[in-house]
């Protein structure tokens, strides 16, 4: 009877996540004929590793994969599109930027992806700050980085990701603080190789600026930017450099699953052989599952496309190759695992909370995040706690807030589609 | 009563179990009549940190009037001392008539207020439009209530229990049984002093099964910063004469704008629902309703939304004072949804009953009592 009910539509397959995972699970789908809707809230497909912008070169195979969903009329895309809040079974509140709406769907395919875990140290709210990913992506939409000096720190691959992206792009890379030490990445360095693709051969481990078992220790200046404090073994250095950028590994983008109800371990959202959860009809795919790669995250997305339109047959010949992935992205995680010390580099008066101006001493007088937060405000800025809660998970081991709608912030008026659901 | 020599065996002059705002207020007042008190909290999710805190008269009886007048004044009062952090205004309620029916509710209380001496003036549709240029055109006017305000209830009950430290210890500890002036904590520990206070808002029923005291769940959202949209605190009328009537849910529009320039939007009514997740229904209809009398707040990012729940007692007035079966423990429950305006009055007519002073109202329509019937020897 009401304006929102017409507002509603409704699909078959819903993917959340446009990433390898999710075009991967689209493409896979769309032959057997279900309307599917992929949405993204980037304005183009392509998720982390294949973010588009100005600086991007965006692969063949992702470009492909564009084009081959263009061509399938029962699939729609909405781009720069959010879930703003669970409407009911099996139905989400979404907007763009031109409207919001109710939309329900028989199947649910979750490839939300992965972003950066970031801690708290002296200095790191200084501009010129960023994450490691987070500078690929600046650089990818067009920030120019020629002749800067630059600092990579923190975990994983992504930093040598970073650094290649830097590199490229003209800036000198004057040092890549990898935490784990040299043990546990030599033993993993022949399988570096194949992530991320060809892009890492731009930085080798033998490069000058790569040192192991080191890790930042604080962002030195006033106004912005100077220098970075490195501790490298037992030896302190200071760098001067115009930027630093740091990423200590991936934490899985699980708001959605919590808040619908599916089991998480370990942070991931937990799925079974068919890549599906616990939840009837709600599959899972890619990093939100745990780190992978992209190769992983893609087939773990055809097989999702396939269980959910029925086609299990095809999708158990998938098994074995997801198996090899999986195994690489296993060694991956044992060679990056976070080394406690950097759980303290925060120093009392270190901001934690960002958007609420919290320090770490203010939240280290509590003992859970909600008692934390009903005494300091942390995570009720604009990130609603994405970052410092999921820092303060890392630090303190609290566990993060169940997403309440709004999730991410949205027009009053979308939600007011909510009346009458 | 006592000094820290004689406290022997007590662990204060009193012991306030809850640290919200009713609590606290109580704490305040009795370390300024001289008391050492005792605050056990145990931080659950409390009315204080969800409501929006809005220092506002109602008159559905005579006594929500003389406490609610009461207790305004007594913030207005605290006002200078208060730190900025508790946000304190009196930036004036402006009570919104969509139509006739309302326009007379305004009408009917504008008389009842400025009976009773409060400063208020009735505003045409026109002069409400100047006033609050964002409301939507076409409203028949308003009440404006100038003496009511809004604080940041959280901060200020912090400061309360902060700003009289030799007298007021503020412990964590969750309170699991209570026996007339002593205490059980859940840690197995007994604590006793000659009057213990049961200030624990929604949860007082876990610790005195015989309240009569029924949860009523709210939701309130909150957006973006923006620049000044409204500058009194906004509220229909029709929550007095229609929306918030009766046991179903119900929203009612209900907008105060924080200093961060937040705008801070209620507020919504449901019955028997124990669950503090946020239901989407209700926020949705809570919205479209204060769309529609704001209709810029379409456009307006919204950041956060949550639910709090309100305790209340069968009349909708507090419970304060002594426990009829129980001496020695002293209530200070029940007060829906306007526990932040009236702590500071509750407050003194509970240290007025402990100490024998005299009263600053007459305490009668408060007592549990009314309630829980009469004192087993009195
Ligand atoms: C910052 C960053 C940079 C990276 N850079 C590289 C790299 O250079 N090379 C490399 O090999 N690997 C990189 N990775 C790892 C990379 O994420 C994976 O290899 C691969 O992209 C995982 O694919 P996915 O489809 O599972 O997730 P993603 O690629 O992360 O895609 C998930 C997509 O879902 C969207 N999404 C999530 N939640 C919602 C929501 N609620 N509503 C709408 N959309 C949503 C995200 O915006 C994203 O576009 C990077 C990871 C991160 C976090
Ligand atoms: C949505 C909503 C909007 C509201 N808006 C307004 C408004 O605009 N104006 C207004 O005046 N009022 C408003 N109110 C009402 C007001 O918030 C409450 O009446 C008031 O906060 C009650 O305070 P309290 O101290 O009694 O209880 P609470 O704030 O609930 O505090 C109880 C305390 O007791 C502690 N506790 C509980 N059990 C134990 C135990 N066993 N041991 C130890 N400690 C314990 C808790 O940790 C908590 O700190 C609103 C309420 C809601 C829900």
């Amino acid at each position: 009877m009401s304006m929102s009910m017409s507002m509603t539509e409704h699909v078959d397959l819903l993917i959340i996540g446009a990433g390898p995972a999710g075009m991967a699970a689209a493409l896979a789908a769309a032959p057997h004929g279900p309307s599917i809707a992929l949405l993204d809230d980037n304005p183009l497909p392509g998720g982390q590793i294949w973010r588009d912008g100005p600086n991007a070169q965006v692969p063949k195979q992702a470009q492909d994969m564009r084009t081959q969903l263009q061509g399938f009329s029962n699939v729609r895309l909405h781009s720069g599109c959010k879930v703003v809040a669970l409407a009911g079974a099996k139905r989400l509140l979404l907007e763009d930027d031109e409207r919001g709406w109710v939309l329900s769907y028989d199947r649910l395919i979750l490839c939300t992806g992965a972003r950066e875990r970031l801690l708290p140290f002296p200095g790191w709210t200084l501009p010129g700050v960023t994450g490691a990913g987070g500078l690929q992506a600046l650089i990818k939409g067009g920030l120019a980085v020629a002749d800067e000096r630059i600092v990579i720190a923190g975990t994983g691959p992504l930093l040598l990701a970073s650094s290649a992206t830097a590199q490229k792009h003209g800036a000198e890379v004057v040092r890549v603080a990898e935490q784990a030490p040299l043990s546990a990445v030599a033993g993993f360095a022949a399988g570096l190789w194949r992530w991320p693709n060809k892009a890492i051969q731009a930085i080798t481990l033998a490069s000058a600026a790569y040192r192991t078992s080191a890790h930042v220790l604080a962002a030195l200046g006033t106004d912005r930017l100077e220098g970075v404090r490195v501790q490298v073994g037992d030896k302190v250095e200071e760098l001067a450099c115009e930027r630093l950028a740091c990423g200590f590994s991936l934490v899985p983008n699980t708001e959605i699953a919590r808040a619908l109800g599916c089991t998480l371990r370990d942070q991931a959202i937990v799925v079974d052989e068919w890549q599906a959860t616990g939840l009837a009809d709600h599959y899972a795919a890619g990093e939100c599952t745990g780190f992978g790669g992209s190769e992983l995250a893609l087939v773990e997305g055809r097989i999702a496309g396939l269980v959910a339109v029925g086609d299990r047959n095809k999708a158990r010949g998938l098994w074995a190759e997801r198996q090899r992935w999986q195994g690489f992205a296993d060694r991956l995680n044992k060679a990056f695992s976070l080394n406690p010390a950097l759980k303290h580099l925060a120093a009392p008066d270190t901001l934690v909370c960002r958007c609420e101006d919290v320090r770490y001493a203010d939240l280290a007088a509590h003992d859970s995040w909600t008692g934390a937060k009903l005494a300091t405000r942390c995570g009720m800025g604009a990130c609603q706690g994405r970052i410092c809660a999921t820092a303060a998970q890392t630090l303190f081991g609290w566990e993060p807030p169940l997403l309440r709608p709004p999730f991410s912030p949205a027009r009053i008026s979308t939600l007011a589609c909510l009346d009458d659901i | 009563m006592t000094d820290a020599a004689t406290l022997q065996g007590q662990a204060a002059d009193v012991i306030v179990i809850g640290g919200g705002i009713v609590g606290a207020a109580c704490a305040d007042e009795l370390a300024s009549q001289g008391l050492h008190v005792l605050v056990l909290d145990c931080q659950r999710p409390a009315a204080t940190a969800a409501g929006m805190g809005h220092l506002v008269v109602l008159d559905h009886s005579a006594a929500e009037l003389a406490l609610g007048e009461y207790s305004v004044k007594a913030w207005r009062e605290l006002a200078p001392q208060m730190p900025d952090d508790c946000a304190m205004r009196t930036n004036g309620t402006l009570w919104l008539a969509c139509n006739e029916e309302e326009m007379e509710e305004a009408e009917r209380k504008h008389a009842a207020l400025s009976e009773y001496g409060l400063a208020c003036e009735l505003l045409s549709g026109a002069e409400l439009a100047r006033a609050e240029p964002s409301l939507r055109s076409g409203l028949l006017g308003a009440l404006k209530v100038s003496g009511d305000g809004i604080l940041y209830a959280p901060n200020a009950a912090r400061w309360l229990l902060q700003r009289q430290s030799s007298r007021v210890v503020l412990r964590q500890a969750e309170v699991a049984e209570v026996q007339g002036n002593r205490v059980r904590l859940a840690t197995g520990e007994w604590l006793q002093a000659p009057a213990v206070v049961l200030a624990s808002g929604i949860y007082a029923r876990e610790l005195c099964p015989d309240l009569p005291l029924q949860a009523k769940k709210g939701h309130l959202l909150i957006t973006d910063r923006y620049p000044a949209q409204i500058t009194h605190t906004l509220v229909e009328l029709g929550y007095v004469t229609s929306a918030h009537k009766g046991n179903g849910p119900s929203v009612a529009f209900n907008v105060q704008q924080r200093p961060t320039g937040q705008l801070f939007i209620g507020s919504s009514r449901q019955f028997d629902n124990h669950d503090p997740q946020v239901d989407a229904a209700m926020l949705g209809r809570m919205l479209r309703r204060a769309m529609d009398f704001l209709p810029g707040l379409g456009e307006m990012n919204g950041l956060r939304s949550w639910t709090g729940f309100r305790s209340a007692s069968p009349d909708g007035q507090p419970l304060i004072g002594e426990h009829p079966h129980q001496p020695g423990l002293w209530l200070a429950v029940g007060h829906e949804g306007l526990g932040v305006t009236t702590a500071t009055g509750t407050a003194r007519l509970l240290a007025a009953q402990m100490l024998r002073t005299r009263p600053p109202l007459d305490v009668e329509p408060y007592l549990p009592q009314r309630f829980i019937g009469a004192r087993a020897h009195a």
